[in-house]
């Protein structure tokens, strides 16, 4: 699946993008713990209670939501435009 | 029947006048409020010199026209136009317009206000600014997350 970064993440995890193959828990919750694992500024960043935002498909999604292998994930800081 | 919203998510500047002559001669018109963001000066106690702002492309245009129908559903409207900028600006560029047009003005203000304090909270803009200390991504505002809060609407 492809996930996407933007905003200040986009900059900290040093990627705009890139493609993985579906969590063993395809969930929100089962990619961020694979994301995660990796340490360092995606420990921090993506921390519980760390507010930052998960769309699926292009829609802002919560923890459970499922995913499919050809799922559009994007995980961004809070919006700040206008 | 074409939606009575439109949005454009765009680099190009935008025409105040001509995005106004959408609506000549249509009598059922009797108020329009055009809101224009423009990049300020200041923020956060810094000064700011530019403005940089990156967005979700697809996800950003399905958000603003969901924003517009969500208008058009609550408020007696004829129509709803939002146009946003991206990518670099100047001090005093023009960012954001949201142009209602209804029968009555009280619909008109509301729902201009409603829809920019939507747009705040929910469409995927980020702005980067280049303050005398470098360049920083704005911090979301509390202020703004109380704002939507006035329209009442349940959380999707």
């Amino acid at each position: 699946m492809q996930i996407l970064y933007f905003g200040r993440l986009r900059e900290v995890f040093g990627r705009g993008e890139e493609f993985l193959t579906a969590p063993a828990d395809p969930t929100v919750a089962g990619l961020l713990g694979v994301l995660r694992e990796r340490g360092g500024v995606w420990a921090t960043e993506l921390a519980e209670g760390r507010p930052f935002r998960v769309a699926v498909d292009q829609e802002v999604a919560p923890a459970d939501a499922p995913l499919q292998a050809d799922s559009e994930v994007a995980i961004f800081p809070p919006v700040t435009g206008g | 029947m074409d939606s009575k919203a439109s949005v454009a998510v765009q680099t190009a500047d935008f025409d105040l006048a001509q995005e106004y002559a959408r609506l000549a001669g249509d009598a059922t018109v009797g108020a329009v409020v055009q809101f224009v963001g423009r990049v300020r000066d200041h923020s956060e106690g810094s000064t700011v010199s530019q403005l940089t702002l990156e967005h979700y492309p697809g996800m950003t245009e399905k958000v603003l026209q969901d924003i517009g129908e969500r208008a058009l559903a609550r408020w007696n409207l004829h129509s709803v136009r939002i146009v946003h900028r991206v990518g670099p600006l100047d001090l005093a560029d023009q960012i954001v317009l949201v142009q209602v047009a209804a029968g009555h003005r009280e619909a008109a203000f509301e729902a201009a206000q409603a829809i920019m304090d939507f747009l705040k909270t929910e469409a995927p803009f980020w702005k980067q600014e280049a303050t005398p200390d470098g360049s920083r991504w704005l911090d979301a505002r509390e202020h703004d997350e109380q704002a939507v809060q006035r329209w009442n609407e349940t959380p999707k």
